[in-house]
């Protein structure tokens, strides 16, 4: 994977003489004495991450941890006061005027918390504004802001000015105004935090799906952790302007840096991290295909239960046999259960979301079967387990970890 | 006690001033002489219905059919009063010292909201354009470009260009800062940002200052009679001077008349720029 950003010792210190600061930042003192002692702010302290090419990194804080203030960073919106931002093996902090405003209008786009569009313009006149200043011709852009006005689902509503769109709709403006460029990054800030919730979940899928085609670096801001498990390859957790943890979600979930980041984790809705692999338990006990009704019988009299699944030689799930099943073959004088009408059992892969097969989980009689890629039984899932998951709120970090058998 | 000569000063000033450039202020006064007295006889041969109903017309666009029968009830009325030429006289003067302002002014503004600096150095000379009492600017209109109307068109403009100014550097330091945010995000130049971004979203302020300033030009230009000035002023000072009440009722009345359409013309074209630019 190529490194499409990377970002070095990024400090931003809000002030037009900083020397002083940073020269008391090097000698390793806190934000809190920096501002005591010379009343500067440090918004960003000591920040180096890379972002991969066509990759979704979300940077994750609370308001005030610095996080739009990065994202500014990465394009100069706000001047850092020292470290580099790396694009492409150019770094953008050395660029003359002329050049940043370049690369400004061809690498990076912008999409706003506030959707920002401009109201004296119509939705087509904002999407083209970036080609507009590139001195495109007006038959070109149109034609490309067209195309990426109907990329997010609103076509036909060219004409309109923005105070006549729902926050939705702005929004997708706005992400159809940031596409038009055809950037390589698209820089997101709280891009979706101003959306009502049901809008929110929808157009976070709707940008998994059109990065499916696009495969463009994403950069987004948000301080709503669910939002950047969901879409988050890896997630940077920032807090008071420095970088806490950097890692997948699931390491993120899994193995928190600190206290701090275990809060956040233990407050994530775990319907949307937990997959059937985490919850499902150890399929035992099975019986194979060469066994009778009487061992059927033995092993559920010891486990307790009035059903068992039946596999192969090779663990390739059968279907399940009751209790009554096995009794009815005994009396019949059946010898193994290759003679017997088992019932079958829907089967689910591991990969898939417990939020997704909820329903399925609390109507099914029977416990679920989960499969691997192979047709193996690797593990079966019953509605306790799935709600003592869900209802796990936590304790300590390691607790989160183990609890949720995530992989790291 | 010390007693700074201040006065002395700006009286050595000025006549500094008249002996090193009195040809330049001389050749000045004629040209703008020449250029009021075309438009003054080029807008008299316009027969007066035609401007009437040009007034109206405009009245109906900016702002709908009852401004414009009242503008064109008020115009024959002045018609009427037989105060047509001296009206036409300080229409032009109120026109061209109006005009002078925002030509001057809004690039002032323009600037002013861009350089916190020049904003700084500005703001205390507009404070000082606006509060000196604005028969001080007669006198060295006078003494510069003698009795008339470019002298009244000078103190004109001193007197009524700051509202542009400032409404001009407000309207465009109020634009939101994610608006200017997102013309640097895309790579705009800062003429760009100008053109496409700021004026359009600082216009209805803008159009606040002008009509402020048109209606300052108005007014100094009625006091302006005192320099020299043609015009429905001259009328007002004469009707004082004689102690005729009602001759400077009429002309008094003829200024109000041209005040209030001046005044909801403009109005109206601001309500205009502000729908077009709609709340987001």
């Amino acid at each position: 994977m190529e490194v499409k950003i990377e970002v070095k010792n990024l400090v931003k210190i809000f002030s037009s003489q900083p020397q002083k600061a940073l020269h008391l930042l090097d000698k390793g003192l806190s934000k809190e004495q920096i501002l005591t002692e010379t009343g500067l702010t440090v918004g960003v302290n000591d920040v180096s991450f890379t972002v991969n090419e066509g990759e979704v990194f979300v940077v994750m804080g609370l308001s005030g941890s610095g996080k739009s203030t990065i994202l500014r960073c990465l394009n100069r919106l706000i001047e850092p006061s020292s470290g580099s931002v790396i694009i492409d093996s150019v770094d953008i902090t050395k660029l003359k005027p002329q050049e940043l405003r370049h690369v400004r209008q061809k690498k990076l786009a912008m999409v706003f918390q506030q959707f920002a569009l401009l109201p004296h313009r119509t939705v087509l006149q904002n999407t083209v504004y970036g080609l507009e200043i590139q001195g495109i011709s007006k038959e070109e852009r149109e034609k490309r802001a067209m195309e990426s006005l109907e990329m997010v689902g609103l076509s036909g509503w060219e004409h309109s000015y923005p105070d006549e769109l729902s926050g939705g709709m702005k929004q997708r403006v706005g992400l159809a105004r940031a596409l038009t460029n055809d950037p390589d990054i698209l820089l997101m800030d709280e891009a979706f935090s101003a959306l009502d919730p049901l809008i929110r979940e929808e157009m976070q899928d709707e940008l998994l799906n059109l990065q499916q085609k696009m495969n463009k670096t994403i950069v987004f801001i948000t301080h709503d952790l669910n939002e950047a498990i969901k879409i988050g390859d890896r997630i940077a957790f920032i807090r008071d302007g420095s970088l806490i943890q950097v890692g997948t979600p699931e390491e993120i979930i899994g193995h928190p840096a600190d206290d701090y980041v275990a809060k956040f984790a233990r407050g994530v809705d775990r319907r949307k991290i937990l997959t059937l692999k985490d919850v499902m338990k150890r399929p035992h006990p099975v019986v194979q295909l060469k066994d009778g009704p009487n061992v059927a019988l033995q092993l559920m009299k010891e486990h307790g239960i009035s059903s068992v699944f039946v596999v192969d030689r090779a663990r390739h799930l059968q279907g399940l046999i009751t209790a009554d099943l096995a009794l009815e073959a005994r009396q019949a004088g059946i010898e193994n259960l290759q003679g017997i009408d088992l019932v079958s059992v829907p089967v689910h892969n591991g990969a898939v979301l417990v939020q997704d097969i909820l329903p399925v989980i609390a109507e099914s009689k029977f416990p679920l079967a989960v499969i691997d890629e192979g047709q193996r039984l690797i593990g079966i899932i019953i509605r306790g387990s799935v709600l003592a998951a869900l209802a796990n709120t936590g304790g300590e970090p390691k607790d989160v970890s183990s609890t949720l058998r995530i992989v790291g | 006690m010390y007693h700074l000569p201040l006065g002395l000063w700006v009286n050595n000033g000025v006549e500094w001033l008249l002996n090193h450039f009195g040809n330049v202020f001389d050749a000045f006064t004629k040209s703008v002489t020449n250029v009021t007295d075309l438009l003054r006889n080029g807008l008299g041969l316009v027969p007066w219905f035609v401007i009437i109903l040009i007034f109206a017309l405009l009245a109906w666009r900016a702002k709908g059919w009852r401004l414009a029968v009242g503008t064109t009830v008020g115009l024959f009325i002045i018609y009427n009063l037989e105060l047509w030429s001296p009206f036409l006289n300080t229409l032009i003067l109120v026109l061209i010292a109006s005009l002078v302002s925002l030509i001057i002014g809004i690039p002032l503004g323009i600037l002013a909201a861009r350089s916190d600096r020049f904003h700084k150095v500005l703001s205390p000379v507009l404070d000082f354009m606006q509060t000196m009492p604005s028969f001080v600017y007669l006198i060295p209109a006078l003494m510069f470009f003698n009795l008339g109307t470019v002298s009244a068109v000078f103190a004109t403009v001193i007197f009524s260009m700051p509202p542009v100014i400032r409404l001009t550097d407000l309207g465009i330091r109020q634009v939101p800062a994610d608006l200017t945010e997102v013309g640097e995000a895309f790579g705009s130049s800062s003429s760009q940002m100008l053109w496409k971004i700021q004026l359009p979203l600082a216009t209805p302020t803008i159009m606040a200052g002008i009509n402020q300033t048109m209606m300052l030009s108005l007014s100094m230009v009625v006091i302006s009679a005192m320099i020299g000035a043609q015009g429905l002023g001259a009328g007002v000072l004469a009707g004082i001077s004689q102690m005729d009440i009602g001759k400077g009722f009429e002309y008094g009345l003829s200024v109000v008349i041209l005040a209030m359409i001046l005044d909801r013309l403009s109005q109206g074209v601001i309500r205009n720029s502000r729908a077009a630019i709609k709340k987001s």
